[in-house]
């Protein structure tokens, strides 16, 4: 255990920093958005949202990466494992829908889903039954992708290739300041994904949009001073990058991830569940790690596919435009034990943490 | 997906380190991300992989900060504060 963990849950630091909110907070509403599922985790489990002014809001973006995988992928993935190739997964995609099927249904129809901790896991499967054909179901942000890069750089085995799936946060922040009414105030940007890229990334947002934003770690007293640091920015009307997180984040992040990333991807057009295409959020193989690619190598055409069941809102709780309990399926025909869209599926959906919680936290 | 977890390296062999996430708990990471790794630093580790050093002093540096700006706005008030600063 990092020695002072602990003590970024201190309660009469906790105590303090939430009167000094209060103090800062203005007489009318505020929006600050966080795109990462782990901070809504602390921010739901921890109860901060009570803690908190009523009119200091705190909603979640696109940060759940299992969330935000279009139905076109799994149907792939579902596709492949019925054709007798072994997909390797995380835990969190099994039950994520697809246009009609699971990996989990998958599987209940022989297909053969094997769910691993990490790339590496895959990597050692394929080299020990070198009779089968494996397939890397590569989801996740930029803190995952390094991972499947190291892999792809190493030179995997024959028999294994790579569903990439991964997407970068930037990018969907500046899609949420598109979005007119949605209004954000400022941004608690994520630290995990921030660890990769470090702080400059984000200063697009402060300079160029007026965005008060603050790149956060994930113990309570981090959430909460983060929400007064923005609201000190907006109180003197200077938005500006911060980090809070320094003892994880740097301002030029993990060069050496950074580097192995650019080397095996490049970075493309890509589709999010429910929020369409947008320029240069993903990644691909560059043409000399394409070899590895499972849609080249099992000549996958992505097809028409249904992202959304009928009465599913994830395309708006993804944005933060509606919170979980203002869906009609939540927790009614939709409960974890039930999952009808992503946001239900993965634990760090936003609907699963409010299930979890019973309620915003 | 992106939750990573704190953990110290016990022991280093190639690219890959043993790691104790606290109360005994080991398991072995691929720390290939890192530039440097050594035994005794403390990582940040995702789906098997160290990556990022977790660095203490500044952990230190950060709680230090926070008690004494807390003390101070505690006393003088948000808006004696700024005066006071300017």
């Amino acid at each position: 255990m990092f020695p002072n963990a602990s003590r970024f849950r201190d309660p009469k630091l906790t105590e303090k920093i939430t009167r000094h909110i209060k103090r800062l907070a203005p007489s009318y509403t505020i929006k600050i958005c966080h795109v990462c599922g782990t901070h809504e985790w602390t921010i739901t489990h921890f109860g901060l949202r009570s803690l908190l002014p009523q009119n200091v809001d705190v909603i979640a973006g696109p940060g759940c990466p299992v969330c935000v995988i279009p139905a076109a992928e799994i149907d792939a993935a579902v596709k492949l494992a019925l054709e007798g190739v072994t997909i390797t997964c995380f835990g969190d995609v099994l039950r994520v829908p697809g246009s009609e099927l699971s990996l989990m249904d998958a599987k209940a129809r022989g297909g053969d889903v094997r769910v691993v901790y990490g790339v590496g896991n895959a990597v050692r499967m394929a080299k020990q039954e070198t009779n089968r054909e494996f397939v890397f179901f590569a989801i996740g942000f930029e803190t995952t992708a390094p991972s499947t890069a190291v892999e792809i750089l190493k030179k995997p085995p024959s028999n294994l290739s790579f569903l990439i799936t991964h997407r970068l946060i930037p990018p969907a922040m500046e899609l949420l300041l598109g979005i007119g009414d949605l209004q954000i105030d400022g941004f608690i940007a994520p630290g995990h994904v921030s660890t990769i890229i470090g702080t400059e990334p984000y200063r697009i947002f402060p300079e160029a949009y007026g965005m008060p934003t603050v790149i956060a770690g994930f113990e309570p007293l981090d959430v909460l001073f983060a929400v007064s640091m923005i609201l000190q920015q907006l109180k003197e009307g200077k938005p500006k990058l911060e980090n809070e997180y320094k003892r994880a984040v740097t301002a030029e992040g993990n060069v050496k991830a950074q580097k192995l990333m650019q080397q095996a991807f490049k970075t493309v057009a890509a589709e999010w569940r429910g929020l369409g295409r947008l320029p240069d959020s993903g990644l691909a193989l560059r043409e000399e790690y394409e070899k590895y690619d499972a849609k080249k190598r099992y000549d996958i055409r992505t097809e028409k596919a249904r992202d959304l069941l009928p009465g599913c809102q994830c395309h708006l709780i993804m944005i933060g435009k509606i919170k979980p309990d203002q869906c009609s399926l939540f927790m009614k025909e939709c409960a974890p034990e039930s999952p009808k869209g992503p946001c239900m599926v993965s634990v760090e959906g936003t609907c699963r943490i409010w299930a979890k919680h019973s309620g915003r936290g | 997906m992106c939750l990573a977890v704190p953990a110290k390296i016990v022991e280093i062999s190639g690219d890959l380190a043993k790691v104790d996430f606290g109360s005994g708990v080991l398991r072995e990471v691929n720390i290939m991300l890192l530039e440097e790794a050594k035994k005794g630093d403390y990582v940040l580790v995702h789906a098997g992989y160290a990556i990022q050093l977790l660095n203490e002093e500044e952990a230190e540096e950060t709680l230090r900060l926070w008690k004494e700006f807390l003390e101070k706005v505690e006393i003088v008030g948000v808006d004696e504060e700024e005066e006071h600063e300017n």
